[in-house]
């Protein structure tokens, strides 16, 4: 795909921004837990927290293309980092944008936009991920207000989110259209963190279980109508897939040029291991695979700027490309060789960081049974 | 207050670059970008209206092909607007040719104050402004790591080894900017559409008046006769320590009468 001039300066200054004042504290920040507010800030500052959003609430009115380019190039200095970028922007933003209320609107978008709040989105529960038709967490409307009780988990800046999107039943026995989307504040005294996980990757942000407790919200946070959640909360995941596509080939095309930098540098045999065809050929193959990723995930996100259907486009990429990324960076890893298994070296977080793509925002498995439900429509 | 910033768009430093054997220069086919030393003149400039609470800034830059990839990103950053210099002639033009060009490019604006870098990234010469100056029959100070405007005078502390000088002279003036001294804004993604809509006015020789015989290869006066590797180091001398090494380190460093 040929990118605009304004896209490729976007993603020039997404990147300026990401090598220097990301990439050089992204150790620190992985063991401290993750960076302060201030660089989501600064990241809002040039535009990057409501990329999509129009102006009139203070975002940036971009297309969906200059936003996935954005977030590769900030998941390619961190994933962490970008995945509560991704969580701010679309499903969070977007999501208020399209079916918000005016007063919505304007409550939550210009201070999303500057990140004075951050998002988070609560959908996934301990007993349940994949089919987000099982969720229990139950909001019972009592007067003008809801009360909310549940647990839910895995919650992408769960204990450091101001706004959280949460997808709650509202009918007991309503079976799909039994869910509906609340978007609210977390400084209610129901709003209660239970744990921070320890995990793999994605050491920069807080991913955490959340317990509502009789937590109870005016109906003004009701995010469209009552009974659609499921719709609205799976219609922002499906844009979300085209994010999480790019942040794979991110964190692949950091790996690749660490690789390719380091068999230029590193000689065995007489010669730098670039020159033996093995590595080159990796080399090759990796700049192929990272290749192609792209330029799904740019189609997908162009189907959608220019309205067309770019369900199956986006889980395709997302499929493709967090399992590719996956394989990439543990070729980069071989290519280091016993350097690339310490931490001196970028391709071990690197590692770490892309494999959750396989996982959040509908498994690799949840995708293949959307692509083979969409079968039909393609040209073969 | 109309300050004018001289900006050169030079090809990625981040790509590998290519010289073009016949003439010795640097291959242009490239999309150029805004030469990283000309940030530094760009912030400068904005910081100037910005605390002055008015005025304008424009940008200056002769380039090949009609390019504006470096234009568009000093004025997503806030100037206003862009003169840019382009003519087949003008390839293969020296520094004091690019001065002539863009001296008669900037003579039509009528600035209170001109800026630029003190040397590029890619030719550094650090002779364009001054001649610039001089081809405007304007003062010129360089080095600047602070500029402020007074009335009619243009007060600028000149960076030096040991400190800085302050220095003054009445505008219009030229001051070239020292890299660093200022942390160059980041364009805005809303900066970057706005700068879409922004006007670049493309200006030829002819348009500026200038016989295009004493710009150009032919009239240049200057010819990169040949470009050399620098030799690569010599492996430096390994001393083993048998317990005397420091001995051996302090006779090496005695030779080299550093110490
Ligand atoms: C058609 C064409 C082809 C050219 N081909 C080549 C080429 O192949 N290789 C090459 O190296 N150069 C080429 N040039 C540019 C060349 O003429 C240089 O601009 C000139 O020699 C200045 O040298 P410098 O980089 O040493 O400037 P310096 O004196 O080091 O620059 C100091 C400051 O002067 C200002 N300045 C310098 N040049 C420009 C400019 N062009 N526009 C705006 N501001 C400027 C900037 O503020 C800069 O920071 C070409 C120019 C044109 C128009
Ligand atoms: C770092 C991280 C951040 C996250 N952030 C968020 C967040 O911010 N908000 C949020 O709501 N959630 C978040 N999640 C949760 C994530 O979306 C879920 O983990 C994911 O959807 C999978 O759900 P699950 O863990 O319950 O797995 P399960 O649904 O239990 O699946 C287990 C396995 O079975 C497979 N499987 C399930 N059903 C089928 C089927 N029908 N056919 C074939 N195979 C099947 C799955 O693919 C998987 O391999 C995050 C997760 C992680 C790890």
């Amino acid at each position: 795909m040929i990118l605009t001039p304004e896209q490729e300066q976007i993603r020039r200054v997404a990147r300026q921004f990401a090598v220097s004042n990301i990439a050089p504290h992204v150790r620190e920040w992985e063991a401290s837990g993750g960076p302060q507010r201030e660089l989501y800030q600064q990241m809002a500052q040039i535009g990057l927290m409501g990329m999509t959003i129009d102006p009139v609430y203070g975002g940036s009115g971009l297309d969906f293309v200059s936003y996935a380019l954005a977030i590769e190039e900030i998941a390619a200095v961190d994933g962490g980092i970008s995945n509560v970028m991704a969580a701010n922007n679309s499903p969070v933003a977007l999501a208020i944008e399209t079916h918000g209320t005016a007063e919505q609107r304007t409550r939550f978008l210009p201070r999303l936009c500057t990140a004075e709040w951050l998002a988070s989105i609560h959908l996934t529960e301990p007993h349940t991920g994949s089919d987000a038709s099982a969720i229990t967490t139950r909001a019972l409307r009592d007067g003008d207000e809801f009360v909310l009780d549940g647990h839910k988990a895995f919650i992408t800046a769960g204990s450091t989110s101001d706004v959280a999107m949460i997808v709650a039943r509202t009918d007991p026995n309503g079976g799909k259209s039994g869910i509906s989307v609340f978007v609210t504040t977390t400084d209610n005294p129901g709003y209660q963190v239970l744990t921070k996980e320890r995990k793999l990757g994605h050491r920069t942000n807080d991913t955490c279980q959340v317990r509502f407790e009789a937590m109870r919200v005016p109906s003004t946070d009701l995010l469209g109508p009552e009974g659609k959640g499921l719709s609205i909360a799976l219609g922002g995941l499906s844009l979300g897939r085209i994010g999480c596509a790019a942040q794979s080939v991110g964190g692949a095309r950091q790996a690749l040029r660490l690789s390719k930098q380091y068999a230029e540098e590193r000689s065995t045999f007489g010669k730098p291991i670039i020159e033996h065809q093995a590595i080159a050929f990796q080399l090759a193959e990796m700049a192929t695979e990272v290749e192609a990723g792209r330029q799904m995930y740019l189609h997908a996100a162009a189907l959608h700027d220019a309205g067309q259907d770019s369900i199956s486009a986006a889980s395709m990429a997302k499929l493709y490309a967090s399992e590719m990324a996956e394989r990439v960076a543990s070729r980069a890893i071989q290519i280091h060789g016993g350097a690339g298994f310490l931490e001196d070296h970028l391709v071990e977080k690197i590692y770490r960081d892309v494999r959750v793509y396989q996982i959040y925002e509908g498994t690799s498995e949840v995708q293949k049974i959307l692509i083979s439900r969409h079968l039909d429509s393609l040209d073969m | 207050m109309k300050v004018v910033v001289c900006v050169k768009q030079i090809p990625d430093p981040a790509l590998p670059g290519e010289l073009d054997p016949s003439t010795n220069y640097l291959k242009r086919d490239d999309k150029l970008i805004l030469d990283e030393s000309d940030s530094y003149g760009v912030e400068m400039a904005l910081q100037l209206v910005e605390s002055a609470g008015g005025g304008d800034v424009s940008l200056v830059s002769m380039a090949p092909n009609g390019a504006v990839g470096g234009l568009r990103t000093a004025l997503a950053m806030g100037a206003e607007g862009a003169v840019l210099v382009s003519d087949a002639a003008l390839a293969g033009t020296d520094a004091l040719g690019t001065a002539k060009v863009l001296a008669a490019a900037i003579s039509r604006m009528s600035p209170d104050l001109v800026l630029a870098g003190v040397e590029s990234s890619d030719g550094y010469t650090g002779t364009v402004p001054e001649m610039i100056a001089g081809a405007l029959n304007i003062p010129s100070i360089t080095f600047a790591k602070q500029i402020q405007i007074e009335g009619g005078n243009v007060k600028v502390q000149r960076q030096t080894e040991a400190g800085y000088d302050d220095v003054e002279c009445p505008t219009p003036a030229l001051v070239s900017v020292t890299a660093g001294v200022v942390e160059p804004r980041y364009p805005s993604f809303k900066g970057i559409m706005a700068a879409k809509k922004k006007p670049v006015e493309e200006l030829d020789l002819s348009a500026l008046g200038i016989d295009s015989s004493s710009v150009g290869k032919n009239g240049a006066r200057q010819e990169t006769v040949q470009v050399t590797d620098a030799e690569e180091r010599q492996a430096g001398e390994i001393i083993e320590d048998d317990g005397d090494a420091h001995e051996k380190i302090i006779e090496f460093l005695g030779e080299l009468k550093v110490i």
